[in-house]
């Protein structure tokens, strides 16, 4: 039997019809739009100024602070302005935007180095360098990476896990990457190994990228304490709670850490981002975008430079088909829809999904009747009907106490609820409440 | 551009084919098997009672929302025809017209649309009906024309009481259950439709098959009717056992008085039943006590639906008390 965690989780359709498409270079962008604030925490500090000449890979934005992440140029190019625009968050936030340089030679070489295996830095060095790298998580959260890998002295942690899972429909990005970078992330893999003296790694992966797992198992060997593990495919089994049950049988404690039960969760993308950095000195500035619909012309995976607006892509993709009614970015269970194309990609964007009018239409919500559906699928045990209805009437004590703020905001619960009630929507709305509600009483 | 305006919308931004009106077409679909072996059996009346049944919710649904309500017409939702069949099912085929008019109308207008609607009610509606005549009209509720198969031919008409009642009067006179069972269909007879009770209860077999529909599309669980059906037997088989001349035989048990018909449709109820696994078993197993209890030692000789009734005020209280485990809580988490 595969593995898989026990509680909830949902199978929509997978839809991934661009797995066979391999990464293709994006065109370069005329103009990207690079926010400073793509990740978690405080927002990058400008460091240039308009009219500046910079060159691709340099330090645009600095980190802020500890709970932030440097901003490195995508392009060689000249910034013309620092501007307020709106990012995919939906609201307006700081950019710097650079013309790009299409005369600049180093804005069209190729960042397929050959493969370096040997690992030069120290444990310190490295940990400094992906700081330096402006390196966030790239499954979707931007979780800057630095700060996931400092560890207290004294933690015990035992198990490097690689999120392969990729379980949002629709996204190939990971997928791709695993299929075609594979040498690379095993060497991604045990620079972090090194770095953090951890000796056993597994990389998860589900069922359904079966030529991933084959791809991996002909590289790795025993000496690698490396362990590839096919996964049942069911969602949210990317979120790192469900991975590191489903692969160590070990629950992470609520409102807790996977650093709490030894474990440290890392994106595929964001191992082959490391090795980038470590091996070859280049930031994060380019990542793998899916870009996807049913009806679209060409859809495909692209490496796209940060910063690129979303038009750019999609007329890479040939163009907005005429029943278009949603922009995702990301996917299907947990993007966001976007408002306006010139929306750039940035370092969170795993895969921008054009949604048309027969998908995109949300059921009229009718009354609860009471089935427990939402109850069955839950991944974090919890009852969403119950937290629906407490946001609603403003009962945000009681939300709390019912560990509303536990919710991955998974959408498994909206998902299959039959009438259609939109359980999440009030949900997160209920999370902010009782966030607000909990800071105005410190 | 598209011509229709994008949707920002939030998350997910995808949605399962299921919807409510789909899983009660399917609760209707299940119920198909036993209404063609009622109408098989009972013929014209059957037809008769349930559709006035299935009018009569309808109607009243529509009348009471519309005009005194003021509020959403919901009929096409599909559940007052689910609650006029099982109505229906739950009453023998001679029942006068103007009294199913009225057991609709209880079950509509008070047990439903009273407490706000579908989804609102606490009680199983069709069963607050079925009981509510079955206070007020005690004769006409508990003469079941029975059909009892004489060699080929269904022989209809005969009014008499359910197996369960001819065991529960010949106890009371003093016979054993040898001299009882002379005078009840065979379990045979039972599970393929020729016994006598309501239009619904016939046959257990098309019951079954309806149920196992149900929980093939996974419109229900198991663990509600399997649970209840457990219970009835393990208890009604204590007693069997400890003295078989003063008690049924489990599988009579099982295949009369509606333990198949409440276990699958009535008790599995989405809107009265508990949201979790464990609610639903300990909510069947409170039903199938209960049913035993009244059926050994009560006054009535069927007991199923006062049970999933007196269950059904319990479910709140289990929800609140048989809540899913929370991820990540309380665990003893070991690092290997
Ligand atoms: S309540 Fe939160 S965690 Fe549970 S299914 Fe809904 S979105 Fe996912
Ligand atoms: S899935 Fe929808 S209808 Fe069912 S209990 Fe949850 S909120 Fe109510």
């Amino acid at each position: 039997m595969l593995k898989t965690f026990p509680k909830g989780g949902i199978h929509p359709p997978e839809n991934k019809i661009t797995s066979s498409k391999g990464i293709k270079k994006m065109t370069l962008p005329k103009v990207v739009y690079v926010p400073i604030s793509q990740h978690i925490g405080i927002p990058a500090e400008i460091t240039v100024d308009v009219k500046d000449k910079v060159e691709i890979g340099q330090v645009i934005a600095k980190s802020g602070g500890f709970m932030s992440s440097n901003i490195h140029s995508p392009v060689a190019g000249t910034v013309t302005k620092l501007d307020k625009i709106i990012d995919t968050s939906g609201y307006k936030k700081q950019c710097i935007v650079i013309r790009t340089d299409l005369k600049d030679e180093s804005n069209f070489t190729d960042t397929a180095y050959p493969l370096k295996t040997t690992i030069t830095l120290e444990p310190k060095a490295i940990l400094q360098k992906i700081n330096d790298s402006g390196i966030v998580g790239l499954g979707g959260a931007t979780f800057p990476s630095h700060v996931k890998l400092s560890i207290k002295e004294g933690t015990k942690l035992d198990h490097l896990i690689i999120n392969g899972v990729e379980c949002e429909p629709y996204l190939t990005a990971d997928h791709r990457l695993m299929l075609e970078k594979a040498e690379e992330i095993i060497v991604g893999i045990k620079i972090l190994m090194f770095a953090l003296h951890i000796d056993k790694a597994i990389i998860g992966i589900e069922n359904n990228k079966s030529d991933a797992i084959e791809t991996f198992k002909k590289i790795i060997t025993k000496d690698d304490h490396i362990k590839i593990a096919a996964l049942k495919v069911k969602y949210p089994q990317g979120g790192e709670k469900q991975l590191v049950r489903a692969l160590l049988n070990r629950e992470v404690p609520k409102n807790g850490l996977p650093l709490d039960v030894g474990v440290i969760v890392h994106n595929v993308g964001t191992i082959f981002a490391i090795y980038q950095a470590i091996q070859h000195n280049i930031p994060l500035i380019e990542r793998v975008v899916t870009v996807t619909g049913k009806k679209l012309e060409n859809p495909s995976n692209y490496w796209v430079k940060i910063g690129t607006p979303i038009t750019d892509l999609v007329n890479e993709v040939g163009g907005l088909p005429e029943d278009t009614r949603k922009i995702v970015n990301g996917g299907p269970m947990m993007g966001k829809a976007i408002k306006n194309m010139d929306v750039p990609v940035t370092k969170g964007t795993s895969g921008i999904l054009v949604i048309s009018e027969d998908e995109a239409s949300r059921g009229e919500p009718k009354n609860c009747i009471r089935c427990g559906e939402c109850v069955d699928v839950c991944p974090m045990g919890l009852e969403p009907h119950l937290l629906m209805n407490l946001s609603e009437k403003g009962m945000y004590e009681k939300a709390s106490a019912e560990d509303i703020m536990t919710c991955i905001e998974c959408g498994s619960c909206s998902y299959v609820c039959p009438s259609h009630r939109p359980l999440l929507d009030y949900i997160r709305f209920g999370k902010n409440s009782v966030k607000k509600m909990n800071t105005s009483k410190n | 551009m598209s011509a229709q305006p994008i949707i920002v919308s939030a998350s997910p931004h995808v949605h399962s084919d299921r919807t409510s009106k789909k899983l009660m077409y399917d609760v209707v679909i299940a119920l198909i098997p036993a209404f063609l072996v009622s109408v098989y059996v009972f013929g014209i009346s059957a037809l008769i009672v349930t559709s006035v049944a299935i009018i009569s919710c309808i109607v009243f649904e529509y009348v009471i929302q519309k005009y005194l309500l003021k509020a959403d017409v919901t009929i096409t939702d599909g559940s007052a025809l689910i609650t006029g069949i099982l109505l229906a099912f739950n009453l023998p085929s001679n029942l006068p017209i103007w009294m199913i008019i009225t057991g609709s109308l209880v079950a509509i207008g008070v047990a439903k649309l009273s407490f706000g609607g579908l989804g609102f009610n606490i009680f199983n509606p069709a069963l607050v009906g079925r009981v509510f005549l079955l206070i007020s009209f005690p004769v006409q509720m508990t003469s079941w024309p029975t059909a009892f198969v004489n060699n080929t031919s269904v022989v209809d008409a005969v009014t008499g009481a359910t197996s369960l009642g001819i065991i529960k009067e010949g106890l009371n006179m003093g016979e054993t259950m040898t001299e009882i069972s002379a005078k009840i269909p065979s379990s045979i007879d039972m599970l393929f439709g020729f016994t006598s009770g309501s239009l619904g209860e016939m046959s257990a077999l098309a019951l079954i098959v309806g149920g196992l529909y149900l929980i093939i599309r996974k419109v229900i669980s198991w663990h509600i009717p399997i649970t209840l059906l457990a219970t009835i037997f393990i208890m009604t088989a204590i007693f069997w056992v400890a003295n078989p001349e003063h008690y049924a035989n489990p599988l009579i048990h099982l295949l009369t008085g509606g333990a198949i018909l409440g276990a699958f449709f009535m008790a599995t109820d989405l809107v009265t039943s508990p949201m979790t696994k464990k609610g639903m078993v300990i909510f069947a197993i409170g039903i199938g006590i209960i049913t035993v209890v009244i059926r050994l030692f009560g006054a009535y000789p069927e007991g199923i639906s006062f049970a999933i009734l007196i269950m059904n005020a319990f479910v709140p209280l289990i929800n609140k008390f048989f809540k899913p485990r929370r991820f990540g809580a309380k665990i003893k988490s070991k690092i290997v």
